[in-house]
């Protein structure tokens, strides 16, 4: 393990880290144009971590896609690839003319990514519940050959329905996978409602501290707490595997679609498209709704 | 769990039997009728053994279960290579999940449990993170078919093959075995994409005296010839299939044995078999001289041999008449799989009736 770091913060790199989250959201509506659907409020909702893993975090050589000590990253919540796939090609993972084929026929790029088709996807995801695991098989993999990458995962909330998530879970608090950090993106919806409502998941803090986990929750749109957490999982007992809950807002960045159902897949046409486009283009506003989480108990 | 056992009471024998931790000599035959289990352990579970000679060697191999260390025999594994040994507990989905991470990292991983829950608790995760991405992972559900017997149909795998075998860049292999067992994991180390090995119940009795030379992922070998019939068979079926528990084995068929099918993409597929016709319900079983007990006539279903691929045509068969060698046949071409799920029963009818 590399000794704790502290990420300085300077005024250009926040500036150029909400530059790329605002780039993966218009990504995210071009792509959808042209795929004709598309899922941008899983997108939006992380689109902040997304920029502070590419752009700052992850220990990454484009040049170099199977480098062998390159940190891990899973999205297992596969459908929000439509936010990642530009910011691998802008990072020079592939170049980014290849979008304009996203999701035609024999396209590399579908909804759902696939790691043998895209370079810069280190596995293939979209049923949910499987991505935690296999971060856990990275990790130990890591240990095994004594390398020092370590391995990120991203999942949903919705998806901790998944049985497999709890038994993942357990077993890197079992493995004392301290070099495994997952990202729970908490944008408090999924398709068929709040997650409160359709089968509750708090207190998650508490939750995953029973299986062994280090547990921080900040606000997944704050770029600064994101990078202060990820330094602190760096940081903290390297006998246990790390855990960031993000909470965020489902369809950040466009007020019409945040927290709003309706939109976990859409389709942007005419005159709403380029609302949007140019809503997104004049940079975040204040969350227009708001569904409060209920406070974690004690 | 040395000190457990020295503190074990007598009736816990059975459990070291089952454990593959009897000692040599020891058997649970009852001394007057003589049934009961002549074997005092498992030794077809030869793969935690085989592995750990190989992990000697190959760094990337890793071993996994969910809680069956001692029934599978990985605790072979497990003692020699201690690091690269992982017993998830009883979590079948995370084992096939962790492999695939472990695989995509460079690992080479063998994940054993029951046949039941590896293809059908995992078959979700086989599917989508070990056969459609490639992975190198190489799963051994053990006790297949019905050999877990009066622990029930929970524990049963009958339906193993045929959903494995709908995997595309999946590779489905049937050890005959402990010896052929050998020969497939070593085959397997360079072998592309995903691998189910099947394997039976630890007992099985051996086919060949020494590891087949000639063994090769996919391709059939003739074991014995004749001019009555062919059986095509695979797995613990082919035991049964050569007679080897007569005396004289009958010398008018000939059999050939295939370990392997291959992926379901590359196969026609066919099968226009009519399965499900559990041969186990028969009311009144013969053995044949081939000792493969034979459905009541008429039951034509069980008497078309049919084949595809590479594997040598069969003769046309008529087994409705009471004085062919053969009775029943049993074919796996290469492979309408589905019929081996009954063969599998088929041989373990055999085993109860011993």
């Amino acid at each position: 393990m590399e000794s704790a770091r502290r990420t300085e913060r300077s005024p250009e790199l926040l500036a150029m880290l909400a530059d790329r989250a605002k780039f993966s959201r218009l990504e995210t509506v071009r792509l959808a144009k042209i795929a004709g659907a598309g899922h941008y409020t899983g997108a939006f909702s992380a689109a902040e971590l997304f920029a502070v893993l590419y752009y700052e975090r992850l220990r990454l050589d484009p040049s170099r896609p199977d480098w062998p000590d390159r940190d891990r990253f899973v999205l297992s919540k596969g459908h929000a690839a439509i936010g990642l796939y530009s910011l691998l090609a802008d990072r020079g993972f592939f170049d980014a003319a290849l979008l304009d084929s996203y999701t035609r026929f024999g396209s590399p790029f579908g909804d759902h990514p696939d790691m043998k088709k895209v370079v810069g996807i280190d596995f293939s995801s979209g049923s949910l519940g499987h991505g935690l695991s296999i971060a856990v098989g990275m990790a130990l993999a890591a240990r095994i050959q004594d390398r020092s990458y370590r391995t990120y995962c991203m999942c949903g909330d919705g998806e901790l329905g998944e049985g497999q998530i709890w038994e993942a879970a357990m077993s890197a608090g079992h493995f004392h996978l301290g070099n495994l950090i997952r990202i729970i993106d908490r944008n408090q919806l999924s398709i068929d409602g709040p997650t409160e409502e359709l089968m509750g998941m708090e207190p998650l803090h508490d939750r995953f501290m029973a299986f062994g986990w280090q547990v921080q929750r900040i606000d997944g749109h704050d770029i600064e707490a994101i990078l202060d957490a990820l330094d602190a999982a760096e940081a903290d007992d390297p006998a246990k595997p790390q855990m960031v809950i993000a909470d965020t807002v489902k369809g950040r960045g466009v007020q019409r679609m945040e927290l709003d159902v309706g939109w976990h897949v859409g389709k942007l046409v005419g005159a709403d498209h380029d609302d949007v486009v140019a809503e997104l283009q004049a940079g975040l506003r204040p969350v227009r709704n708001t569904a409060p989480i209920p406070a974690e108990t004690a | 769990m040395s000190q457990l056992r020295d503190a074990k009471p007598i009736s816990q024998d059975l459990a070291d039997v089952f454990r593959g931790d009897a000692e040599a000599g020891y058997s649970l035959k009852d001394p007057n009728s003589g049934k009961g289990i002549s074997v005092t352990s498992i030794p077809a579970f030869v793969a935690g053994e085989e592995l750990a000679a190989l992990a000697d060697d190959d760094h990337r191999i890793v071993v996994l279960t969910a809680d069956l260390a001692f029934a599978n025999r990985t605790m072979d594994f497990a003692a020699r290579h201690p690091d690269r040994f992982f017993n998830v507990g009883v979590a079948e989905q995370n084992m096939i999940s962790i492999a695939a991470g472990l695989a995509s990292a460079g690992m080479l991983p063998f994940a054993a449990t029951f046949a039941s829950y590896v293809a059908l608790t995992g078959c979700e995760q086989i599917r989508t993170d070990l056969a459609y991405t490639g992975m190198p992972v190489r799963l051994l559900g053990h006790h297949s078919g019905m050999s877990l017997g009066f622990y029930g149909t929970s524990h049963h795998a009958l339906e193993d093959i045929a959903m494995m075998r709908a995997i595309a860049d999946l590779t489905v292999v049937c050890a005959a075995d402990s010896n052929q067992l050998r020969a497939i994991l070593r085959a397997s180390l360079d072998h592309p994409g995903a691998m189910y090995i099947r394997l039976g119940r630890g007992r099985d009795p051996e086919v060949y005296s020494e590891v087949p030379a000639d063994f090769e992922i996919g391709r059939a070998t003739r074991l014995r010839d004749g001019d009555a019939a062919t059986i095509i068979t695979t797995g613990s079926e082919l035991w049964a299939c050569l007679g080897q528990r007569n005396a004289s084995p009958p010398t008018t068929s000939r059999s050939a044995s295939s370990t392997c099918t291959r992926s379901a993409r590359s196969i026609p597929r066919k099968c226009s078999t009519p399965v499900g016709t559990p041969l186990s319900s028969s009311p009144s079983k013969s053995t044949t001289a081939a000792g493969v007990s034979a459905p009541p006539s008429p039951r034509p279903s069980w008497t078309t041999a049919r084949t595809h691929g590479s594997i040598a045509s069969p003769s046309p068969t008529s087994t409705s008449s009471s004085d062919h060698p053969l009775r029943c046949m049993r074919t796996t071409g290469s492979m309408p799989m589905a019929w081996s799920s009954h063969c599998v029963s088929c041989s373990d009818h055999e085993q109860e009736l011993r």
